[in-house]
């Protein structure tokens, strides 16, 4: 009896898992074994074919190769900030909840918005940006349509908007660290940077862990600014993978495909988060 | 020149007085214990000492050098939190030697010194655990290690014992004052355990609501305490606080005829410890036995008198038959007077007119 309780209980949040979780990632993982279907022409099981196709397709390569260096430019970067920010407005600081609340304004903003604010940033001639080179007597530059600088405006953007949202979790653990191992430090006179290196950042360790596996998880997941921006042009050199996921399901209709490549994105995040979660929990467990 | 003084040292915050012009002097290599209820500013005091805290006014003065706006690192002394203050994340040996790494004490140094200091408090076995893999006395014993490595003569302990069970601590009491007279330290420490400071102390400095209420040796403060307050906190059972009212003879307690003491009797307070009070059948004050409470060497009686209770020390085990009456009775050296309104200590008290006509002995 008390397990039929137990199983009830379980059953809807069971239900949402199973019809938007689980069903979805077998469904795509079936379908990318199968050739895209047309009205003349139904699916046909293909086996592998998809998979040695994408092994060939240069746009994907391109677009892992930008991801890549997406997730380098941001990840890091965001993470430091963030650790910057938190050890900064967790002092003693005036006008620090002002402080607190600008640097977390980015978070609460939709990425639309923000990307609109960016596209102001980055608009050629009258654009801030532009403006503020002028003033240096620099010339004026498409940020957005050079293919050699328009990644890197979406790198900084991310950054702007992830950074904020990281320092909450890091202020947290801060706070939560007791204030005598401060004082226990500043007693044997350890330097602000020393008790940092030493104490502070190992304890936050774990917090570093789970800020790691949600930036990496980001970088793959947040592409709501292309669509404002870029498009992930020009000629794809700011475009990501699921961003190019998108492209191939909607605009060119390839489902089969988009699956596959659906499939791939989804293992190459298992393994990084995997392999994060086995490296680091090493080095983190003090307790 | 005094190891520790402080001047008239004040800490205010918005609403509440901390401690209030607090001065006092600790002789280098003695034991000073600041005792107090919760809340009276002891820890304060010992975090201003340490540089923990800034002063709001006053002096603080470490082997005669005015240390008052110095960062606690260059005050050359050591501390031991109530919490102990470890570092979760390094193990035992790291712990002990972190302020040797700090200040860069070349390594072979720092093994000797470790050595020396981790077989003092008998941690050699135990220097690769964590803190979270120690008992609550084995930390401990790492937080003194920490304190005493850098050869600091001056430590400050702050409740260290207050996590401990009562054997434990009976224990690292001997062991902490046995460490600071062998090393010669000069030792702060802070409780509101009147028992610890008794019988660690070399002086107690008892607070209350931020200020000194009694600065003294701890016989002091047992056989001269200089208020009720003072009295009611030092001794387990502390002293009877009898009031007592005009008789015709001199003071006696409310509803019963007994004169106890000479002198007036309203506005004053009799004072006598347990142990000083005998039950005998003769003469004495008359009391009705209601209760007793078996502590194994001796039993502490509750006797009433009118409407007061009286707590009695009696040797061995003592049965009550409810409402037993007896009389108690006091050597008159032992029974001290103070006054009801303010508190203050106005002598001992005076003999009973019909024993002695001298007037009364104020010794203060
Ligand atoms: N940071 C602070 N801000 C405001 N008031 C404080 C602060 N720290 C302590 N106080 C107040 O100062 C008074 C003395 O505190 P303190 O910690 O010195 O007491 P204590 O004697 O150590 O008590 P306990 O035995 O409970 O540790 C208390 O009334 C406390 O509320
Ligand atoms: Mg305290």
């Amino acid at each position: 009896m008390r397990q039929v309780y137990g199983w009830l209980l379980l059953t809807p949040a069971a239900i949402l898992l199973i019809a938007f979780t689980h069903y979805p990632t077998v469904a795509t993982l079936w379908h990318s074994f199968f050739s895209q279907g047309t009205a003349m022409r139904p699916a046909a099981y293909v086996g592998l074919e998809n998979y040695l196709y994408m092994l060939d397709d240069e746009i994907f390569w391109k677009v892992v190769r930008n991801n890549a260096l997406y997730a380098a430019g941001t990840i890091p970067a965001s993470i430091a900030i963030a650790l910057l920010m938190a050890v900064w407005v967790n002092g003693k600081l005036p006008l620090r909840g002002l402080a607190r609340m600008a640097y977390f304004t980015p978070t609460i903003l939709p990425m639309i918005a923000v990307a609109n604010i960016w596209l102001f940033f980055y608009t050629p001639e009258i654009g801030l940006l532009d403006q503020f080179m002028r003033l240096f007597g620099l010339p004026s530059h498409n940020w957005l349509g050079d293919p050699d600088t328009v990644l890197w405006c979406i790198v900084v953007l991310a950054i702007w908007k992830e950074a904020g949202f990281f320092m909450i979790f890091f202020l947290a653990a801060l706070q939560s660290l007791p204030p005598e191992l401060e004082e226990a430090g500043r007693l044997e006179g350890a330097g602000r940077w020393y008790y940092f290196r030493r104490v502070t950042f190992p304890l936050l360790m774990p917090t570093t862990l789970f800020v790691l596996i949600n930036a990496t998880i980001n970088s793959f997941k947040l592409v709501d600014q292309l669509f404002i921006l870029t498009k992930g042009g020009p000629d794809n050199a700011s475009s990501l993978l699921l961003y190019y996921i998108y492209e191939v399901a909607f605009s060119f209709l390839d489902e089969a495909y988009a699956a596959t490549l659906t499939v791939a994105l989804l293992a190459t995040l298992a393994i990084i988060a995997i392999g994060q979660f086995f490296i680091m929990d090493k080095r983190i467990h003090y307790r | 020149m005094h190891a520790i003084e402080l001047d008239g040292v004040t800490k205010r915050w918005d609403a509440t007085m901390a401690v209030d012009d607090v001065s006092f002097a600790v002789e280098a290599g003695s034991f000073v214990v600041l005792l107090g209820p919760s809340g009276c500013g002891k820890s304060t005091t010992l975090r201003m000492i340490a540089g923990l805290e800034e002063v709001t006014a006053g002096r603080v003065r470490i082997n005669g050098g005015d240390m008052t706006d110095e960062p606690p690192a260059r005050r050359n002394l050591s501390m031991v939190f109530q919490s102990y203050a470890l570092f979760p994340h390094l193990n035992v040996r790291e712990n002990i030697i972190f302020g040797l790494k700090v200040r860069r004490v070349e390594s072979g140094e720092r093994d000797a010194r470790l050595r020396r200091v981790a077989e003092l408090v008998g941690l050699d076995e135990l220097l690769d655990r964590r803190p979270a893999q120690l008992s609550g006395g084995q930390r401990q014993r790492v937080a003194l290690a920490r304190a005493i490595i850098a050869e600091n003569p001056i430590c400050l302990m702050d409740e260290p014992l207050s996590n401990l069970d009562a054997k434990l601590r009976h224990a690292m009491r001997v062991e902490i004052r046995e460490l600071q007279q062998r090393l010669g330290m000069t030792v702060i420490y802070v409780t509101h355990d009147q028992t610890e400071a008794m019988s660690m102390a070399d002086r107690i400095i008892l607070l209350r609501d931020g200020r000194i209420e009694q600065d003294g040796a701890p016989d002091e403060l047992y056989s001269l305490p200089a208020s009720t307050f003072v009295a009611s906190l030092i001794g387990a059972p502390p002293m009877n606080l009898i009031d007592v009212a005009d008789g015709a003879d001199g003071a006696v307690i409310e509803g019963v005829g007994h004169v106890v003491t000479g002198g007036a009797g309203a506005g004053r307070r009799l004072g006598i410890r347990p142990e000083h009070i005998e039950i005998s059948a003769g003469d004495g004050l008359p009391a009705a036995l209601i209760a007793s409470d078996y502590l194994g060497a001796d039993t502490i009686v509750t006797a009433r008198a009118g409407k007061q209770d009286v707590l009695v020390r009696v040797p061995g085990h003592r049965k009550v038959n409810n409402g037993e009456t007896v009389r108690l009775s006091w050597p008159r050296e032992s029974a001290h007077m103070f006054d009801a309104a303010t508190g203050r200590r106005i002598g001992y008290a005076d003999p009973p007119a019909a024993a002695i006509q001298s007037g009364p002995g104020a010794d203060e």
